[in-house]
């Protein structure tokens, strides 16, 4: 049996609208987009122009720095539109879909070696679903990663059941692992919740590490495991890798297309029927809510509540994400709501008892419950990241902008959704994660 | 509710960039947010925030410090009565009222001085106005002696707001306790008002019993035998500042704050066991009544307990890691029975401990967090 890593500190937070185990219809989306936006540190550099067809799997844009790593239509259609926001910078590259997606075909290699699977994912556009720890950035394909981490399981608010939406795909998970497992020298760690009888086809694959973790969020989240396992020292590299986009990978060896169709799941207290919907990496939301969006004034998330981005309800799917959250917004006044909370609100406060101990379900609305201020409270962070890092002070080494510190401090290890808890329970109501992606993107371009 | 919000709405463009009174924005902001949460919306990271907020941790400590409060002012009463040269009848009611007469203008002037100050830095340099001091200016009547000329509370209150925590930057940057730095400005400033025979209200009119005004640490200094019973350091109904003599009063507080979780158990603890294990290190050594007096009852004499709950924790000045908690604690634990029995002039060593250990808690950190890094890079060899 594998090892069980208890992890003891997290939070989990329990919020309304977790999605049902059902697939909605598939409803037919015309419009889809690719945000550069999505990509710490990325500058791309456009390969297409307004007006061009592509297929799946053509390159619509490439990393200015590094032109090997290209970024691939999802599906085939019209390159409608190429959004700049501030400064030119290129926001989304739309799309309009064909109603039957023209694949691009790739050449498969007969025997998989580690170049060959290198060059297939950076052609088809698949590399850029390798993330690098440190900085939380696309892998550099010249690196030498000590181990390949993934998470196989969602800890967070409303987070995915993968046992669920990969259930269809185990032959092209196992194929995926094989391609990975040639791109390391180390090995593949699976990560599985502990005692979870629906993770075989995470447990069943050969030639992998599998570890077991228990205890609340962040136990879900890659950089906690890779902490316990193995943890990030100077130097070191390691890569991650979502489960659905390991999916995408063997989808593209056993067919040669880019075929990123995949179950996302549509969750929050704003839908009338929190569900599973079958669609495809980039799509326009609105299409996919129909009208099972509730509510007068409800925040769209592209990914969870800690650390997703608010898309509107006519944004695009993020590029890593495949649960989309709606939560009602709390742009309202709350008459002495400090003192009084006229309503149940998450938290880990043993001062809110009602909230803390009687409820167990949240309608979470996107009211900080507090303004900004100094930092005062401290051992709060500490409390809900269950790693060997002193929060507060990687935190002030950043905002010092001291690139000594912040190394010997374990910026290495961490990402902005490994602090996502800390942000969600300040007092101070402190941008945790904004602070934290400045310390991270200073360090990837001083490196 | 809704006409005060509308009341509000109609008001707020004055206070707004270009309204003609937006000088006075941050006091504007103060009173909105105090009545209402503002309707802001979370703009970049975690979409949703827990329900806490630092006014409701402040407002917490405030609702801690009620029991020693409420004790205190009819503790006052009840020591002028129970003293007074020709003996009055008295009921606990007479006690209360006496008490309050006395407390509460203290409580008015700490307030009306520090949040004027408070507000008029926070107006000059375009800062929210933050909740820190609704604690200090609660602590500051509470460890000053009854009788203390209201004057001297406004100075003593204007220098810890301006020295001890605007210099720094505010709420959140200061190095000392603010409600501490009043009161050692007070010791030090004004010797001959903070010592002696001071500590019954109305000995200076003559009132009562000059006699009775000893505390129990002034008695031990001056190198008498301690006579006070446990029991009653413990209750409390004994000399001393307004709300610090009652060991009882501070326990229900330190069990409100621990049970809240807004007050750090790890400082509280090891703070009393700093000073148990100190006084029972002086109990083997024996010598004077100073030090064969029972290690326990240096936790309920003096402002030990007052300290230990509400100015140790001050999560500001305190340690801000974990181990480093467990050592600044202690510390002043061990200094504040240090304090006391080898210097009587200086009868009250919780003081100067906590602000001694306010100092040193960065240093005590860092070597927490050097620790830290050691560890991490001893993963590398490992």
């Amino acid at each position: 049996m594998s090892k069980v890593i208890k992890i003891r500190k997290g939070k989990d937070i329990s919020l309304v609208g977790a999605a049902e185990k059902t697939v909605a219809a598939r409803t037919l989306s015309s419009s889809f987009a690719i945000k550069p936006t999505d990509f710490k540190t990325l500058v791309p550099k456009l390969a297409v122009k307004a007006g061009e067809e592509v297929k799946a799997g053509d390159v619509l844009f490439f990393d200015k720095t590094n032109s090997d790593i290209k970024f691939t239509a999802p599906v085939s259609g019209e390159v409608a539109e190429v959004v700049r926001g501030e400064r030119r910078a290129i926001q989304e590259i739309r799309i309009l879909a064909d109603s039957e997606i023209q694949y691009k075909s790739f050449n498969i290699p007969s025997s998989l070696d580690k170049e060959n699977v290198k060059s297939l994912l950076l052609e088809s556009g698949l590399w850029t679903y390798l993330v690098q720890r440190p900085y939380g950035v696309i892998a550099d394909p010249s690196a030498e990663p000590k181990a390949i981490h993934i998470s196989c399981f969602d800890s967070a608010p409303l987070g995915v059941d993968y046992n669920f939406s990969l259930s269809e795909d185990e032959a092209a998970f196992k194929q995926g692992i094989e391609a990975l497992r040639v791109l390391t020298t180390g090995k593949v760690h699976l990560n599985v919740r502990a005692n979870d009888s629906n993770a075989s086809m995470f447990t069943n694959v050969g030639g992998v590490e599998v570890t077991s973790f228990s205890g609340a969020h962040p136990a879900g989240l890659v950089g906690v495991q890779i902490h316990h396992i193995d943890p990030i020292n100077k130097g070191d590299v390691v890569w991650t890798i979502n489960p659905q986009h390991v999916v995408f990978i063997g989808r593209l060896l056993s067919s040669g297309k880019v075929d990123l169709t995949q179950k996302v799941a549509l969750v929050g207290s704003e839908l009338s029927n929190p569900q599973y919907i079958q669609t495809i990496v980039g799509v326009n939301v609105e299409s996919l809510f129909a009208d099972n969006l509730k509510g007068e004034n409800p925040r769209v998330i592209s990914g969870n509540v800690l650390t997703g981005s608010n898309i509107g309800s006519n944004g695009y799917l993020g590029h890593f994400d495949h649960m989309i959250s709606a939560i009602p917004e709390g742009n309202h006044y709350e008459f002495m709501g400090w003192l009084f909370p006229s309503y149940a609100r998450p938290t880990v406060s043993n001062s809110l008892p009602i909230s803390k101990f009687l409820k167990k379900t949240f309608v979470a609305n996107t009211n900080p419950h507090g303004e900004e201020r100094a930092f005062v409270m401290t051992g709060q962070y500490e409390k809900v990241l269950p790693m060997d890092v002193m929060p507060v002070q990687l935190l002030k080494s950043i905002l010092a902008e001291d690139l000594e510190a912040m190394e010997n401090l374990g910026i290495y290890e961490v990402i902005e959704e490994d602090l996502a808890l800390c942000e969600f329970v300040c007092t101070s109501k402190i941008d945790v994660q904004k602070i934290l992606k400045g310390g991270l993107e200073l360090m990837a371009l001083e490196s | 509710m809704k006409f005060l919000r509308d009341t509000l709405d109609k008001v707020k463009p004055n206070f707004e960039k270009g309204g003609k009174l937006y000088f006075l924005h941050s006091s504007f902001d103060a009173i909105e947010t105090f009545m209402f949460v503002p309707n802001h919306t979370t703009k970049s990271g975690s979409h949703i925030r827990d329900g806490i907020d630092l006014k409701r941790t402040m407002f917490f400590v405030i609702i801690a410090l009620i029991p020693a409060l409420l004790f205190g002012i009819y503790n006052v009463g009840y020591q002028h009565y129970s003293n007074l040269v020709t003996p009055e009848a008295h009921t606990f009611i007479d006690c209360f009222l006496f008490g309050a007469l006395k407390v509460l203008p203290i409580i008015a002037v700490s307030y009306i001085v520090g949040l004027g100050i408070e507000f008029a830095f926070c107006q000059v340099n375009g800062h929210p106005v933050n909740e820190g001091f609704l604690v200090s200016g609660m602590l500051i009547p509470l460890i000053v002696p009854a009788d203390i000329p209201l004057w001297m509370v406004a100075v003593s209150t204007a220098f810890a707001v301006i020295i001890g925590k605007e210099v720094f930057g505010g709420t959140g940057m200061n190095i000392l306790n603010p409600a501490l730095t009043s009161r050692v400005f007070l010791y030090i400033a004004y010797p001959v008002e903070m010592a002696g025979d001071i500590w019954v209200s109305g000995i200076k009119e003559g009132l009562v019993d000059a006699s009775s005004g000893a505390t129990a640490l002034g008695e031990l200094g001056a190198g008498n035998e301690y006579t006070v019973s446990a029991m009653d350091s413990f209750i409390g109904l004994i000399p001393g500042s307004v709300g610090e003599t009652s060991a009882l009063m501070c326990l229900i507080g330190a069990a409100f704050l621990i049970v809240t979780g807004i007050g750090s158990w790890r400082i509280m603890l090891s703070t009393v066991l700093g000073a148990l294990g100190m006084g029972l290190i002086l109990n083997m050594i024996g010598g004077n009544p100073y030090y064969e007096l029972p290690a326990y009852q240096h936790l309920i004499i003096g402002g030990f307990a007052f300290g230990a709950v509400f100015m140790a924790t001050d999560p500001v000045s305190a340690a801000h890691t974990t181990m480093g908690k467990w050592i600044y604690g202690a510390l002043i634990g061990v200094l504040t029975v240090l304090i006391r029995v080898f210097n009587p002039a200086y009868p009250e060593g919780i003081m100067f401990a906590i602000l001694f250990m306010n100092v040193m808690a960065p240093l005590v950190d860092n070597y927490v967090v050097k620790s830290n890094i050691k560890r991490r890079l001893s993963r590398v060899k490992a």
